[in-house]
């Protein structure tokens, strides 16, 4: 074992390479994506936004039960999604649809739960996404798991980790950094550090200097990224990625965000921050300082904007489609999938439930 | 299933334990045992005593001291292909790792429709009787029977230890599987290649026409006694005993109870909202014609684990458990 933890240390300062005017940043450590990458960040994060609000409507209108946005955290969502290789997993948190969908999941299916379904609406096998976990941290040690069995095997997978700044004071936090480096398991830990924990803000959180600082004690390597810059996610997160599938060990990322709106539409923001702290952050939003960066660099026009709306429209119209087709649970169904096979004393339930049912039927 | 080698052998119940991993490990590659101290140690208890040296580290190892990282771990190799056992040191330090068994291990096949199922053992060295210290003797069944999705067994000798231990590796639900402490050096002789029982099937364990003692786990050799006590005192006790607590044998144990019309439920845990009275609202529920008395129960009292001098005050033994069967009634007879 080595004294030195400099190795482990993150950046002072969230890496960055494009600037809230849409600017490059010059960086030693980290090579800018390439023009392909950005724009093919650039238009997922339109249908991204688009999807967010979209959501938020629906649980206006009562078509969702609850939504916790990633509005203003899509870059994160975005790059998370797209430094994976085919066969990578994913595993994210209730406020993670966004990254869901962008390895491929439908995002009618990925609103399942939050609809108010008692299943996760995915196979989580087609995409290797598993099914968004609700309390907190607790999906991380599986990922760990995941990725110990993929390694035993011999299987170049990597596991993409997600949770908030809330979650890492969480216990199982610390056994899965703990488990994955000790196992040298192939996972990138992403923090999405936005700020609040519903309505608790990150310095009631932590006393440490940075979320990136809770890997060192378990001799893993943090690094510190800016949450609303996509190039500078795609650039820390892929390398984090290629590095543990090269059989470096994991990684813990804390990216500095923005949770845009409150932690969910049953919630009241206003109780707890200030308005004036939120407009500061509309002028580091994910989009218009990718967008800005792409027009600068002629790789974005207004046609190409109209085209990518249009998409955005096209999957936001896709979701409110399926949300607002009327499907009537079957109650059977809940006793189904409790055992491989029902028990004895589930069967005796369900045939209770159906007896009642047809009953009902028998009255109408 | 079989055993691979047959004939018969006086075995201890760590022995067949020990055996079960091995063979099952030996006939499925997917198999991997964890948990803290598992590997060179072979477990405080020995069970996993030279799988290390045997399968090598990658099929047996040890983990970091965090049980709901094990467990959590072991939820997500599970998603991946492998069939993990891992091993709790002990009955209460298990309970770090409770919100991964409830809102995970249980859960997973239903929030996904069927799709990810969790092939895992979670094996608990359980209960008391052995001079333990505090946190060392929990009864805790009735916190896994509780929660729907989990299998939950506890054998009672070392031939079904070996049987419904290759049966829950083979499961593809997860089992919590608490290993009786006190039974673990009880020898007998081993039938090898002997048919093994399933999960969700009790058992008679002794033949009686008089009444009917319900027991499993830690509590069935005292209700054997007791049987066997009770027997020279010209009274006919039947045992059964339930191997698996969830699924749960109405069939068996109900077809007992008519037969006597007497019952008794052992069992070390408290009394208190617990299989034991689990047990009496189902017999009650179906038999309620057959009783010829209210069913009673010997059970730990509500009281914490006591210290190693006074647990014999909380333990169910032979004549606590006659004593109960007196007050069935006999009078109206």
């Amino acid at each position: 074992m080595t004294g030195d933890a400099h190795h482990l240390l993150p950046s002072a300062e969230p890496v960055t390479l494009i600037d809230c005017h849409g600017r490059p940043v010059a960086s030693t450590a980290y090579a800018a994506p390439d023009a392909a990458a950005l724009v093919r960040a650039f238009a997922a994060l339109v249908t991204a936004r688009r999807l967010n609000d979209q959501a938020y409507a629906l649980v206006r209108q009562g078509r969702l039960a609850v939504y916790p946005s990633s509005h203003g955290q899509e870059a994160c969502q975005v790059a998370a999604a797209q430094v994976l290789a085919e066969g990578d997993w994913l595993f994210p948190t209730y406020r993670d649809t966004i990254a869901a969908v962008n390895r491929g999941v439908d995002p009618v299916e990925a609103l399942s739960l939050l609809k108010g379904d008692w299943h996760c609406g995915y196979d989580p096998y087609e995409h290797h996404v598993a099914p968004h976990t609700t309390p907190l941290a607790t999906q991380l040690p599986h990922a760990v798991g995941v990725a110990h069995a993929a390694r035993l095997r011999g299987e170049p997978t990597v596991v993409m980790a997600l949770c908030g700044d809330g979650g890492t004071s969480e216990g199982d936090f610390h056994e899965a950094l703990n488990f994955a480096a000790v196992l040298r398991a192939p996972v990138v830990f992403l923090v999405q550090n936005n700020e609040y924990a519903i309505s608790v803000p990150l310095a009631r959180q932590t006393a440490a200097p940075s979320l990136a600082y809770k890997g060192i004690g378990y001799g893993v390597p943090g690094e510190r990224v800016d949450g609303n810059d996509a190039a500078a996610l795609l650039a820390v997160l892929g390398a984090a990625v290629e590095r543990a599938r090269a059989g470096g060990g994991p990684q813990l990322i804390e990216a500095h965000t923005y949770r845009m709106q409150a932690h969910t539409n049953a919630d009241d923001a206003s109780r707890y921050r200030r308005d004036s702290e939120v407009a500061a952050w509309v002028e580091r939003d994910p989009l218009t300082r990718l967008e800005a960066h792409l027009r600068k660099r002629d790789l974005l026009d207004d046609a190409r904007l109209a085209e990518l709306t249009a998409e955005a429209e096209r999957v936001a119209t896709h979701l409110r489609d399926g949300l607002n087709r009327d499907v009537t649970p079957d109650p059977a169904m809940l006793f189904d999938h409790v055992y491989a096979r029902p028990t004895p004393q589930l069967a005796e339930q369900a045939a209770l439930v159906a007896d009642e049912l047809e009953r009902e039927g028998a009255l109408r | 299933m079989t055993v691979t080698a047959p004939g018969h052998q006086k075995l201890t119940m760590a022995q067949t334990l020990n055996r079960a991993l091995r063979d099952a490990m030996t006939a499925d590659p997917a198999v991997v045992v964890f948990g803290e101290d598992v590997g060179a140690l072979g477990g405080v208890f020995r069970i996993t005593d030279g799988l290390t040296a045997e399968f090598g580290e990658d099929r047996c190892f040890d983990t970091p001291l965090a049980e709901s990282g094990i467990v959590g771990v072991a939820v997500g190799m599970a998603m991946n292909g492998l069939r993990p056992v891992v091993e709790m040191q002990f009955d209460a330090f298990a309970y770090p790792a409770f919100e991964q068994i409830v809102s995970h291990v249980a859960k997973m096949r239903n929030r996904t429709r069927g799709r990810v199922a969790l092939p895992m053992v979670i094996r608990v060295p359980y209960a008391g009787g052995i001079g333990g210290v505090e946190h060392h003797c929990d009864s805790s069944e009735a916190y896994y029977a509780h929660t729907p999705g989990l299998h939950v067994v506890a054998p009672a000798n070392p031939a079904d230890a070996y049987g419904l231990l290759r049966a829950a590796i083979a499961s593809d639900d997860p089992v919590v599987f608490l290993e009786p402490k006190k039974l673990y050096w009880s020898k007998e002789e081993v039938e090898l290649g002997a048919p093994v029982p399933g999960i969700g099937t009790a058992v008679v364990r002794r033949e009686g026409t008089d009444a009917t003692l319900i027991a499993y786990g830690p509590a069935v050799p005292v209700a054997l006694e007791a049987a066997e006590v009770a027997a020279a005192e010209g009274r006919s006790l039947q045992v059964v005993d339930l191997r698996s607590i969830v699924p749960f044998d109405d069939e068996t144990v109900c077809a007992a109870v008519r037969r006597t019309g007497r019952a008794v439920v052992v069992a070390e845990a408290s009394g208190f909202a617990s299989v034991s009275s689990e047990i009496v609202a189902r017999v009650t529920e179906r038999c309620f014609h057959a009783l010829a008395a209210p069913i009673r129960r010997v059970t730990g009292f509500d009281i914490p684990y006591p210290p190693p001098k006074l647990e014999h005050f909380q333990l169910p033994g032979v004549d606590r458990v006659l004593d109960a069967v007196d007050d069935l009634q006999w009078e109206d007879r």
